[in-house]
């Protein structure tokens, strides 16, 4: 699977938010081993350059970073954030944000594909954060994205994957398409359905940094998705509503 | 000349921004910069010159999920 012409080492993808430490924080991602870690860009104090420590401690992880425009309500200011990332970090891809409702934090679909648009004629990779809605998705597609990443619950929630049927309609409409599950994960199982349904990734914040062992949880988590890369690949079986005995019944004594 | 930088008013006397951000103490930080809500490139900055009463953004790599 390849993102944009690139293939990642893993198909798992790290927040850098909300560790109680950067020291847990490359732990983490050492534990995790994800094929990028997200990044953002806030406001620089003269005084305090907190983001320069930060930066030289992504650096130094030697993981590919996929910067956010994460607090975007808006096109222009989505817009702004992203040409100001490609310039901090480097880099033409951009997760696109841009937030409609404040509560749910869900995207503003129609923002996001006018500031799609305009990015990728700009000639940035955009991995737009979207819902499953199948009509949002075909025109993020034609507006140029070449990934989609809709959420599987609200970001933070940790509700895990709200609308299966949703998402496994998006996933048979888009089957040559890489989708990433962005939001919404809370539990390794979570992340282990969105591969078996047949997604190509998943992004994964809060459920490991606030658990009460980020480390431990990273390592889970990175087994969970390996789990479930290689159960999509063995193909899984059919559900059945009644039940049918695994042991054979040929042969079996009779005895009562 | 008062200018806002990350919504504090501050005073510079430079007006070229790429000596405003020195000024302000950002030395060669990895920053980037808008200017009245417009993405300057790091490369147009020496030619940029700020107005009294401008708005300057200048942000830094951070965390992000």
């Amino acid at each position: 699977m390849q993102f944009y012409g690139e293939t990642l080492s893993s198909r798992l993808m790290l927040g850098t938010a909300q560790y109680d430490s950067p020291a847990i924080l490359a732990d983490s991602v050492r534990a995790a081993a994800p094929g990028v870690v997200t990044v953002s860009l806030r406001r620089e104090s003269a005084n305090k350059l907190a983001g320069q420590a930060f930066w030289s401690l992504v650096s130094d992880m030697g993981v590919p970073v996929l910067p956010n425009t994460a607090g975007c309500h808006g096109v222009r200011e989505a817009v702004t954030t992203a040409q100001m990332a490609r310039e901090v970090f480097g880099t033409d891809w951009i997760k696109l944000e841009v937030i409609g409702e404040a509560d749910t934090l869900q995207p503003d679909v129609f923002g996001l594909v006018e500031a799609a648009r305009i990015l990728t004629d700009d000639g940035f990779k955009v991995f737009p954060y979207c819902t499953e809605d199948l009509v949002a998705a075909e025109r993020l597609l034609r507006a140029g994205c070449e990934v989609l990443m809709p959420w599987g619950a609200p970001i933070g929630s940790g509700k895990g994957l709200n609308n299966v049927f949703g998402l496994r309609a998006l996933r048979a409409h888009f089957p040559d398409t890489p989708l990433v599950i962005d939001a919404g994960i809370g539990r390794p199982s979570h992340a282990t359905m969105a591969f078996e349904l047949g997604y190509d990734a998943v992004l994964i914040n809060t459920a490991v940094a606030k658990s009460g062992d980020p480390v431990g949880m990273a390592h889970a988590f990175r087994l969970a998705c390996e789990a479930g890369l290689l159960a999509h690949a063995a193909d899984l079986m059919e559900e059945r509503d009644m039940a049918v005995p695994s042991t054979p019944v040929l042969g079996r004594a009779v005895l009562a | 000349m008062h200018i806002t930088v990350n919504d504090e008013a501050r005073d510079v006397t430079a007006d070229a921004l790429d000596a405003i951000l020195l000024e302000l103490g950002y030395g060669n930080s990895k920053v980037a910069t808008a200017l009245d809500g417009a993405f300057v490139p790091a490369a147009r900055r020496a030619q940029t010159r700020v107005a009294d009463g401008a708005r300057l953004e200048i942000l830094a790599p951070m965390q992000g999920g």
